[in-house]
Parts: C-alpha cells; structure tokens; sequence
C-alpha cells in the first residue's frame, strides 16, 4: 500500500485533477496504474516523457499524470507525437488512444506511423465501444454487438488492431488486457524500452456504455470475459480452429527493434552535413 | 564612416522558394507538409535546405490534418515551424488549426491559393480563401493573415509572419496566390545581421512557479519547449491558467479575453500596409497578392491623365487594417477593391468604411488575373 501511496504522489497531479472522470469498473484506469508502474520501474525522469493523448475516455489520462501532457485532437494524436520526436528525438513519447481514436478517425494517421517506424509507444485501449460520447459502435465493435448506433445488432466486421500494427509495420506490436496486470506490466514495460513504433492493444471493459447493453449483467463478469476468453498466443496457437474462433490471443507478436525514424533522419542529416563541410573545405 | 559597402546575394527565384528562403532566415528548422499545387515547390525545397540546417527537419506527412498535428507537436517541443498548402489542403487544415489558436501553439501556415472550392483550378490563382482565413476553424478566435504581392516580398513577410507567431504566441497563415507563387523574380537577401529575428517568451520562473496560462501584460504567457523541466499540459478544452480543462464562465472568459486582447491591443504593430500616392487621392484602390500588382500600375497609369488616383497595399489583411483605411475613407471619393473572388475583403473595407466613400468592386472567378487596364478603366469612370 506504501508504495502505491509513493506512486501517487510521484506521477499522478493528486492535488490538482482528481477526482477524475471514470467509471466505477472502467478498465482505463488500471492501464495508468499499469503504465506508472512500468514508467517507475524503468527509471525514466518525468520531465523526459511527454505523454499525447487523443479525445476520448482514454484520452482524459492525459490530464491525470504528471509528465509533460498534451491532449490532442480526436484521432490525431499520433501526428501530434511524431512532431514532437521529430523534433527532439530525446523524449520517450508516449501515445494513449481509444479504439474510436485510433482506428476510426486516426486509422490512416495509425497505418503511418507504423509504416514510417517513427519512434513512439502507442497504447490503444480496445473497449469496443465509443465510451465518451456515449455508446456508439466503433470499428472494433464485434458483428452482431448492439450500441447507440447499431440497436439492431453490428453489421460490420471488426478491425483486428494488431493485424493492422503488423501489416503497417510496426516494429513492437503486443496485446494485453486489464485482467492480466503483471502481464501488462511486462507489455508497456518492453514496447517503452524498444526503438521504433511501438503498440500496445489493451483490451480493456466499458461496462456502462457496451456491457450493460450487451449481456454483461456486472462489472464483474466483464472481466471475468477477459479471463476466459483470451489465451496467450503460444497456448492458443495449439488450439484447433474452432477453439480458436472464441478466443483472442495475447502476448507479444513481433518484436524487430527496428530503429526509428527520428534516428534514419538524424543520421542521414549527419552525413549530408559532414560531406557538406567536406567538400566547402576542400575548395 | 569607412565600412565595405556588403553586396547583398541575389537570386533568380520563385515566390515559393522565397518563402524557404525567409522561412530559414527566420529560423524555422521543421517543415511537415503534403504535396498540393500551386504551394508543392515549398515542400520540396525544404526537403532539399533542412537536411543542412542544425537539427533542421523536414517531414512528409499522410494528409493536412497529419502535417498541421506534426508542426504543432514540434512547436511545442520548441521548434519555429511551418507548413505549406493550398485550397483543399487548407480546408483540412482548420481543425488542427483551430487546436493551435486555442492552445497558443506559434507556427506558420503558408496557404497559396487557387480555384475553388473543392479542386477547383489548381494551377490557376484566386483570391477564395480569405475569409476562410479569418474565419476558418470553428469557434471564436483572434488570427494573423498576411499576404504578399511579389517575390522578394514573399521573402520578407515569411520573416514578418514567423515574427508575429512567437511574438504572439499564435498561428499566422501567410495567403498567396497561384502567381504570387509561381512567378520568378530576382531577389536579394539580407543579411542575418540586418534583421530583426524574434523568439518566443520563454519563463523567467523556476518551474515550481510556472503558471503555463498565466495573464500577463501583453497577454501572452511564456511557452516553454517540452522537455525542458517545466510540465504541463497542453488541451484544447477550454482552460483554466493552469492550463487544465474547465468551463466555469469566469475562467473560460478570462481565456478567451486574454487571446483577443494579446491581438487586439497590439494592432499597430500588426497592421501593415503601403501606401502609393495616398496623400491628396480622390480615388483609392486597396488590393493585395498578385493583384496589387495590376492595382499599382493602374494608379500610376491614372495619374499620368491627372487622375488622383492613389493606391493602398494590404500587406496585413487580419486583424484588418481599418486604421489605416479609415483617413483615406474620409479623404478620398472612391474606393476602388479588385479581388480575384465574390468581394470577401471588400466586406471588411464596406465596414470600415461605414457610408464614407463610394466603395466599387471589381470581381473575377475565372481564374485569370484582373489587369491593370481593367483597375484602369474604373479609376477612369469613378
Ligand atoms: C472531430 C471529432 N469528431 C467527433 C468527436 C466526438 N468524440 C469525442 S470522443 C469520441 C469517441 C471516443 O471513443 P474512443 O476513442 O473509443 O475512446 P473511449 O471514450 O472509449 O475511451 C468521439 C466520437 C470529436 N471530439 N471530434
Ligand atoms: S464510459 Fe466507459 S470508457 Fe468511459 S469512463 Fe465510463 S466505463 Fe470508462
């Protein structure tokens, strides 16, 4: 309990923001204990980290901790933080998106900062739902799940946010949940250290605005959903198809270390510069 | 006094590359853009220049809005920063742009502008955007909008623009047109030491006693560079001093009063204009970008048959220079307002000048310049 006291006092802006905003149950919150913990645990100075967030439930984190903060625009977060690496490559930036945030609206900014590897951690906290402007489908709403939007049930297919961090070309991409803490823990921890864009998937539960009106009678059992039906990725790729089919894998699906933009940049301005002086001092 | 007279270097060069070439006199070391004729060479350009300039950046990015994110990004981490579009581009631009209005984020957005609205012409001039300019992001907001008529000017009013954006902690959007852009002239560049280059306030507190929206005498509160010890937040919520979101109506009020007053009580450092023969006009024209141009000549042309006629170039057209109008309103019999769109500056120079002097407009769409014969022949029936 001290320590968490200790964690408080150091990250969060206790005397300034709070209360905050959550909901009793909303996963959001043990994702910021999460991410102090892996902050602390690495040892990183406050006054290095600039934490971008986009508009959302998960986008108020931002007010919350005590770094450098900067609460975007809905989706646009991630071009926000790739001129802010770009400009001081230094920063260990981190991006904090919901599923809304970054796969609606900010999928294209997403797609791209993955294909160019600019140097951040993005985490995506996956709830399915659009939690802030209450309860509407967003693009990772499974088919058939009801909302504001689909109250006949979702026609569309879902996006996979892994896939797409993959096939885009993100350098460190994993999956966690809020029910699997210590696990989590590891996931920031690793993708903060890495260089490259990094991403995080963390499924995460909106009881008020998806569970409610999708057959999760408490807080409670939502979680307990998260628990029985996600498997780490070496044990369900044992499972057969039809297993599979009712399970999401977690853990780690790749890891690179490519190194990032900010870093291809810097030395390729390097040597221009040096054969610029080479040649002024030969003439 | 004994000194070598300096020659300044000359160059052969487009407005477009003008722009650059003020840009990184006046220190702008990031650049994030997306190609869109006619504004394309000053992205280009800059791939090319940054690479060589200390830290200096430059960024191709996935759309207007990505571009617009990536300059306020890198603003806040400290850096003078730009970028370049042009109609479509510009209208993506407004949200990020009403971001950086909202958050005091300086930087500058050069908008080159051709045929509209949607594709429009894009090799063609107009004049469309103005009053998107003003008015393009949603919500009430104070704005600098500058424009330039030729390319050496382009050069100086990149420098003036990258000025104003520190000095006021604010966007300022640089208005071009198609001609302005792509017309080659020789130009030459001042020295470094000839100019007068401004940086943004940084805090003379310790970080304990930062306050990041803090009410100041001129209205504008110290921004320090992310990173540098001084943490806090950055939101486009409407926000209490401590820059935290809020809405209770004392505290937003101050906020949104105090951005209109950093603008407003400095108006006179703002407004810029030339006057051309004004002194004893009967006939004013006002014009500004490429058509001020066509305007100048028309005047001189005019006053070669004894017409007094006299002309006033918009250097500055937001905050609209109305105290530099207003004398001329009471002085002179016609104002004469060619504008390469419907009338939208006109409007401003109607409202200033409240039923002083007859106001004429000369309008064209068609995407071709308006001559000077036809400013002319105006000036000649007024
Ligand atoms: C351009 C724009 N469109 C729409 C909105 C309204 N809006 C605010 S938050 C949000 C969705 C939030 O959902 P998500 O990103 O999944 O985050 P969550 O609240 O679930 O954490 C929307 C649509 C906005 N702020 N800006
Ligand atoms: S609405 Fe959903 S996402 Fe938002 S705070 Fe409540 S539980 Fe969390």
């Amino acid at each position: 309990m001290a320590q968490v006291t200790e964690l408080i006092h150091n990250y969060l802006r206790h005397n300034k923001k709070f209360p905050h905003v959550y909901c009793a149950g909303c996963g959001h919150g043990i994702v910021l204990g999460s991410l102090i913990r892996s902050v602390h645990g690495l040892g990183y100075s406050k006054d290095d980290i600039v934490l971008v967030a986009g508009i959302g439930c998960s986008g108020r984190m931002a007010v919350y901790v005590d770094f450098n903060t900067v609460h975007t625009t809905h989706g646009r977060a991630l071009t926000f933080a790739t001129g802010i690496k770009m400009a001081n490559p230094k920063l260990k930036v981190i991006v904090v998106m919901g599923d809304g945030d970054a796969m609606a609206i900010g999928g294209n900014h997403l797609i791209h900062a993955a294909r160019r590897n600019i140097g951040l951690t993005a985490l995506v906290l996956n709830n399915n739902i659009y939690g802030m402007t209450g309860g509407q489908s967003s693009p990772t709403s499974p088919e058939g799940t009801v909302s504001a939007t689909a109250p006949f049930g979702q026609l569309e297919r879902s996006f996979d946010i892994v896939d797409m961090a993959i096939t885009s070309g993100a350098s460190y991409v994993a999956r966690g949940t809020v029910m699997h803490v210590p696990m989590l823990d590891g996931l920031i921890s690793d993708a903060l250290e890495k260089p490259g864009f990094n991403l995080v998937e963390i499924l995460t539960p909106c009881h008020t605005q998806y569970g409610r009106k999708n057959k999760f009678k408490t807080v409670v059992d939502m979680y307990t959903w998260y628990k029985t039906n996600t498997m780490k990725r070496e044990l369900y790729a044992q499972k057969s198809p039809e297993e599979q089919q009712k399970l999401t894998p977690i853990g780690v699906f790749r890891d690179e270390g490519w190194p990032g933009l900010e870093t291809r940049y810097a030395q390729l301005r390097t040597k221009l510069q040096e054969q610029e002086s080479c040649q002024s001092s030969a003439n | 006094m004994a000194t070598k007279k300096r020659k300044r270097k000359e160059l052969f060069a487009l407005g477009n590359e003008a722009v650059v070439e003020g840009a990184l006199l006046a220190g702008c070391s990031f650049f994030a853009g997306y190609p869109i004729t006619p504004s394309t060479e000053i992205a280009e350009v800059m791939s090319q220049r940054l690479p060589f300039v200390h830290d200096g950046v430059f960024i191709q990015m996935e759309d207007e809005i990505a571009s617009m994110g990536a300059i306020i990004g890198a603003s806040l981490a400290g850096r003078k920063t730009m970028t370049a579009t042009s109609g479509p581009g510009f209208s993506l631009m407004q949200e990020n742009l009403g971001y950086a209005c909202m958050t005091e984020v300086p930087l500058v957005l050069v908008n080159v502008m051709r045929g509209g609205p949607s594709t429009g012409m894009p090799t063609s001039p107009a004049q469309g955007d103005v009053q998107q300019a003003r008015w393009g992001c949603h919500g009430d907001h104070p704005i600098i909008v500058l424009s330039a008529c030729n390319v050496q000017e382009c050069l100086e009013m990149t420098i003036v623009a990258f000025n104003f954006a520190e000095k006021y902690r604010t966007p300022v959007i640089l208005l071009l047109d198609e001609i302005t852009a792509h017309t080659r002239e020789k130009i030459s560049l001042p020295f470094p030491d000839e100019l007068e280059i401004l940086a943004r306030v940084a805090p003379a507190m310790p970080p304990e006693w930062y306050i990041s929206y803090e009410e100041t005498m001129r209205g504008v509160p110290p921004l320090p560079p992310l990173g540098s010890g001084y943490r806090f937040h950055v939101t486009g919520l409407t926000h209490d001093k401590n820059g935290f979101p809020t809405s209770k109506p004392d505290e937003v009020k101050a906020l949104m009063y105090r951005q209109f007053r950093k603008i407003d009580q400095f108006f006179y450092d703002i407004q810029l204009v030339d006057e051309v023969q004004c002194e004893d006009a009967e006939i004013v024209v006002v014009a500004y970008g490429c058509v001020a141009r066509s305007a100048e000549l028309a005047v001189h042309m005019a006053r070669e048959r004894g017409v007094k006629a006299g002309f006033l170039k918009l250097k500055t057209l937001f905050p609209f220079p109305k105290s530099a109008l207003q004398p001329l309103a009471r002085q002179c019999r016609t104002i004469i307002v060619p504008e390469m769109n419907m009338g939208q500056l006109s409007r401003e120079v109607k409202r200033v000048n409240n039923g002083l002097a007859q106001v004429q407009t000369i309008n064209r769409i068609d995407g071709q310049i308006i001559t000077p014969s036809e400013i002319f022949k105006s000036i000649m029936q007024a």
